[in-house]
């Protein structure tokens, strides 16, 4: 299954959810926002929305800025 | 003297406001928000880099902060109203400051699409700082609009040029009734207690402190700056004479 995350190709060899992704990348789903096809998703739904082929996934987190 | 800043239903003592780019390290940012009493800090918002996860810069910004996300990376409205939707869903606040851009050389923001971004997020309930070229009709659409300041800049961002739309600045502040917050190109402390003594309702520099050999000690300095130009022009400064006027008595000399 291919996913685009960050506007970069992304392979998964099995079904996850938003938030299980982001726990195989070591990402801390506390200081991420996910936006799943082009709409953001809610932070308690992570653990509900299953990825589908060819979904779109944006993870941002704040940096440093002025 | 109570003269606090109101934005957005908060009060706001220190005028000096600063962001959190440029920095040698992350490290130092609550050391000038201690040593400036730093409350209102921009951060931007980027996409996590998935082969090496980021620090979470939030961990360095004191939780009373009150954090100002900017929309860095739009290049129209609509990329500006996603950002500042993004930016509320962290769930630290409602306030944006609205920055457009497409011109890659000198960064000036793109006014146009800066009002279009205000309207709907205004709609949407932001507290809405939009980040302008100093022009007095934008700046009406903006207060028609319902943003709650005009961020006009001095110059373009990271130049350190300083006043340099002084003029353009003074109609802002002479027409229009939000706060005028000079933001941009601010390189000196002197510049931002100019900008406060014509009567800017604050200042918001980086690039000056981050680039600064010891960002701390000019944070620091800003924020005195600041309130000394605010102090300035609470006090009404004394009128500019072309010729002198002795400030001693002139009578009573000896023979």
């Amino acid at each position: 299954m291919k996913l685009i995350v960050n506007g970069r190709d992304e392979i998964l060899d099995r079904e996850m959810t938003i938030l299980e992704f982001l726990q195989t990348k070591g990402i801390d789903p506390s200081v991420v926002v996910v936006e799943y096809n082009l709409d953001i998703a809610d932070r308690e739904k992570w653990g509900e929305i299953t990825l589908k082929d060819s979904d779109k996934l944006e993870i941002l987190q704040f940096v440093g800025g002025g | 003297m109570n003269d606090k800043l109101i934005i957005g239903g908060k009060e706001i003592t220190n005028r000096f406001f600063t962001g959190t780019g440029k920095h040698p390290n992350n490290a130092i940012i609550p050391q000038i928000v201690e040593e400036a009493k730093i409350e209102v800090i921009t951060v931007a918002l980027r996409r996590v880099d998935l082969t090496s996860p980021q620090e979470n810069i939030l961990n360095y910004i004191p939780k009373d902060c009150i954090l100002l996300p900017n929309t860095s990376g739009a290049r129209n409205a609509e990329e500006a109203v996603r950002i500042a939707k993004l930016a509320r869903a962290c769930g630290c606040g409602n306030w944006v400051k609205i920055e457009v851009i497409s011109d890659n050389k000198y960064l000036l923001p793109d006014n146009y699409e800066t009002v279009k971004a205000a309207e709907i997020l205004v709609k949407e309930g932001f507290v809405v700082l939009p980040y302008v070229s100093p022009d007095l009709m934008v700046a009406k659409a903006l207060e028609d609009a319902g943003a709650a300041a005009v961020m006009p800049l001095g110059a373009p961002i990271g130049t350190n040029r300083g006043l340099q739309t002084k003029e353009l600045i003074r109609i802002l502040i002479d027409e229009i009734k939000l706060p005028i917050i000079v933001d941009a190109g601010i390189g000196r402390p002197s510049e931002a207690a100019e900008a406060m003594e014509m009567g800017a309702a604050a200042v918001l520099a980086n690039t000056a402190v981050a680039t600064a050999r010891d960002p701390v000690a000019m944070a620091k300095a800003f924020s005195m700056a600041v309130e000394a130009g605010r102090k300035a022009y609470m006090a009404g400064l004394g009128p500019v004479r072309k010729e002198a006027e002795a400030s001693s008595p002139l009578t009573g000399f000896l023979d």
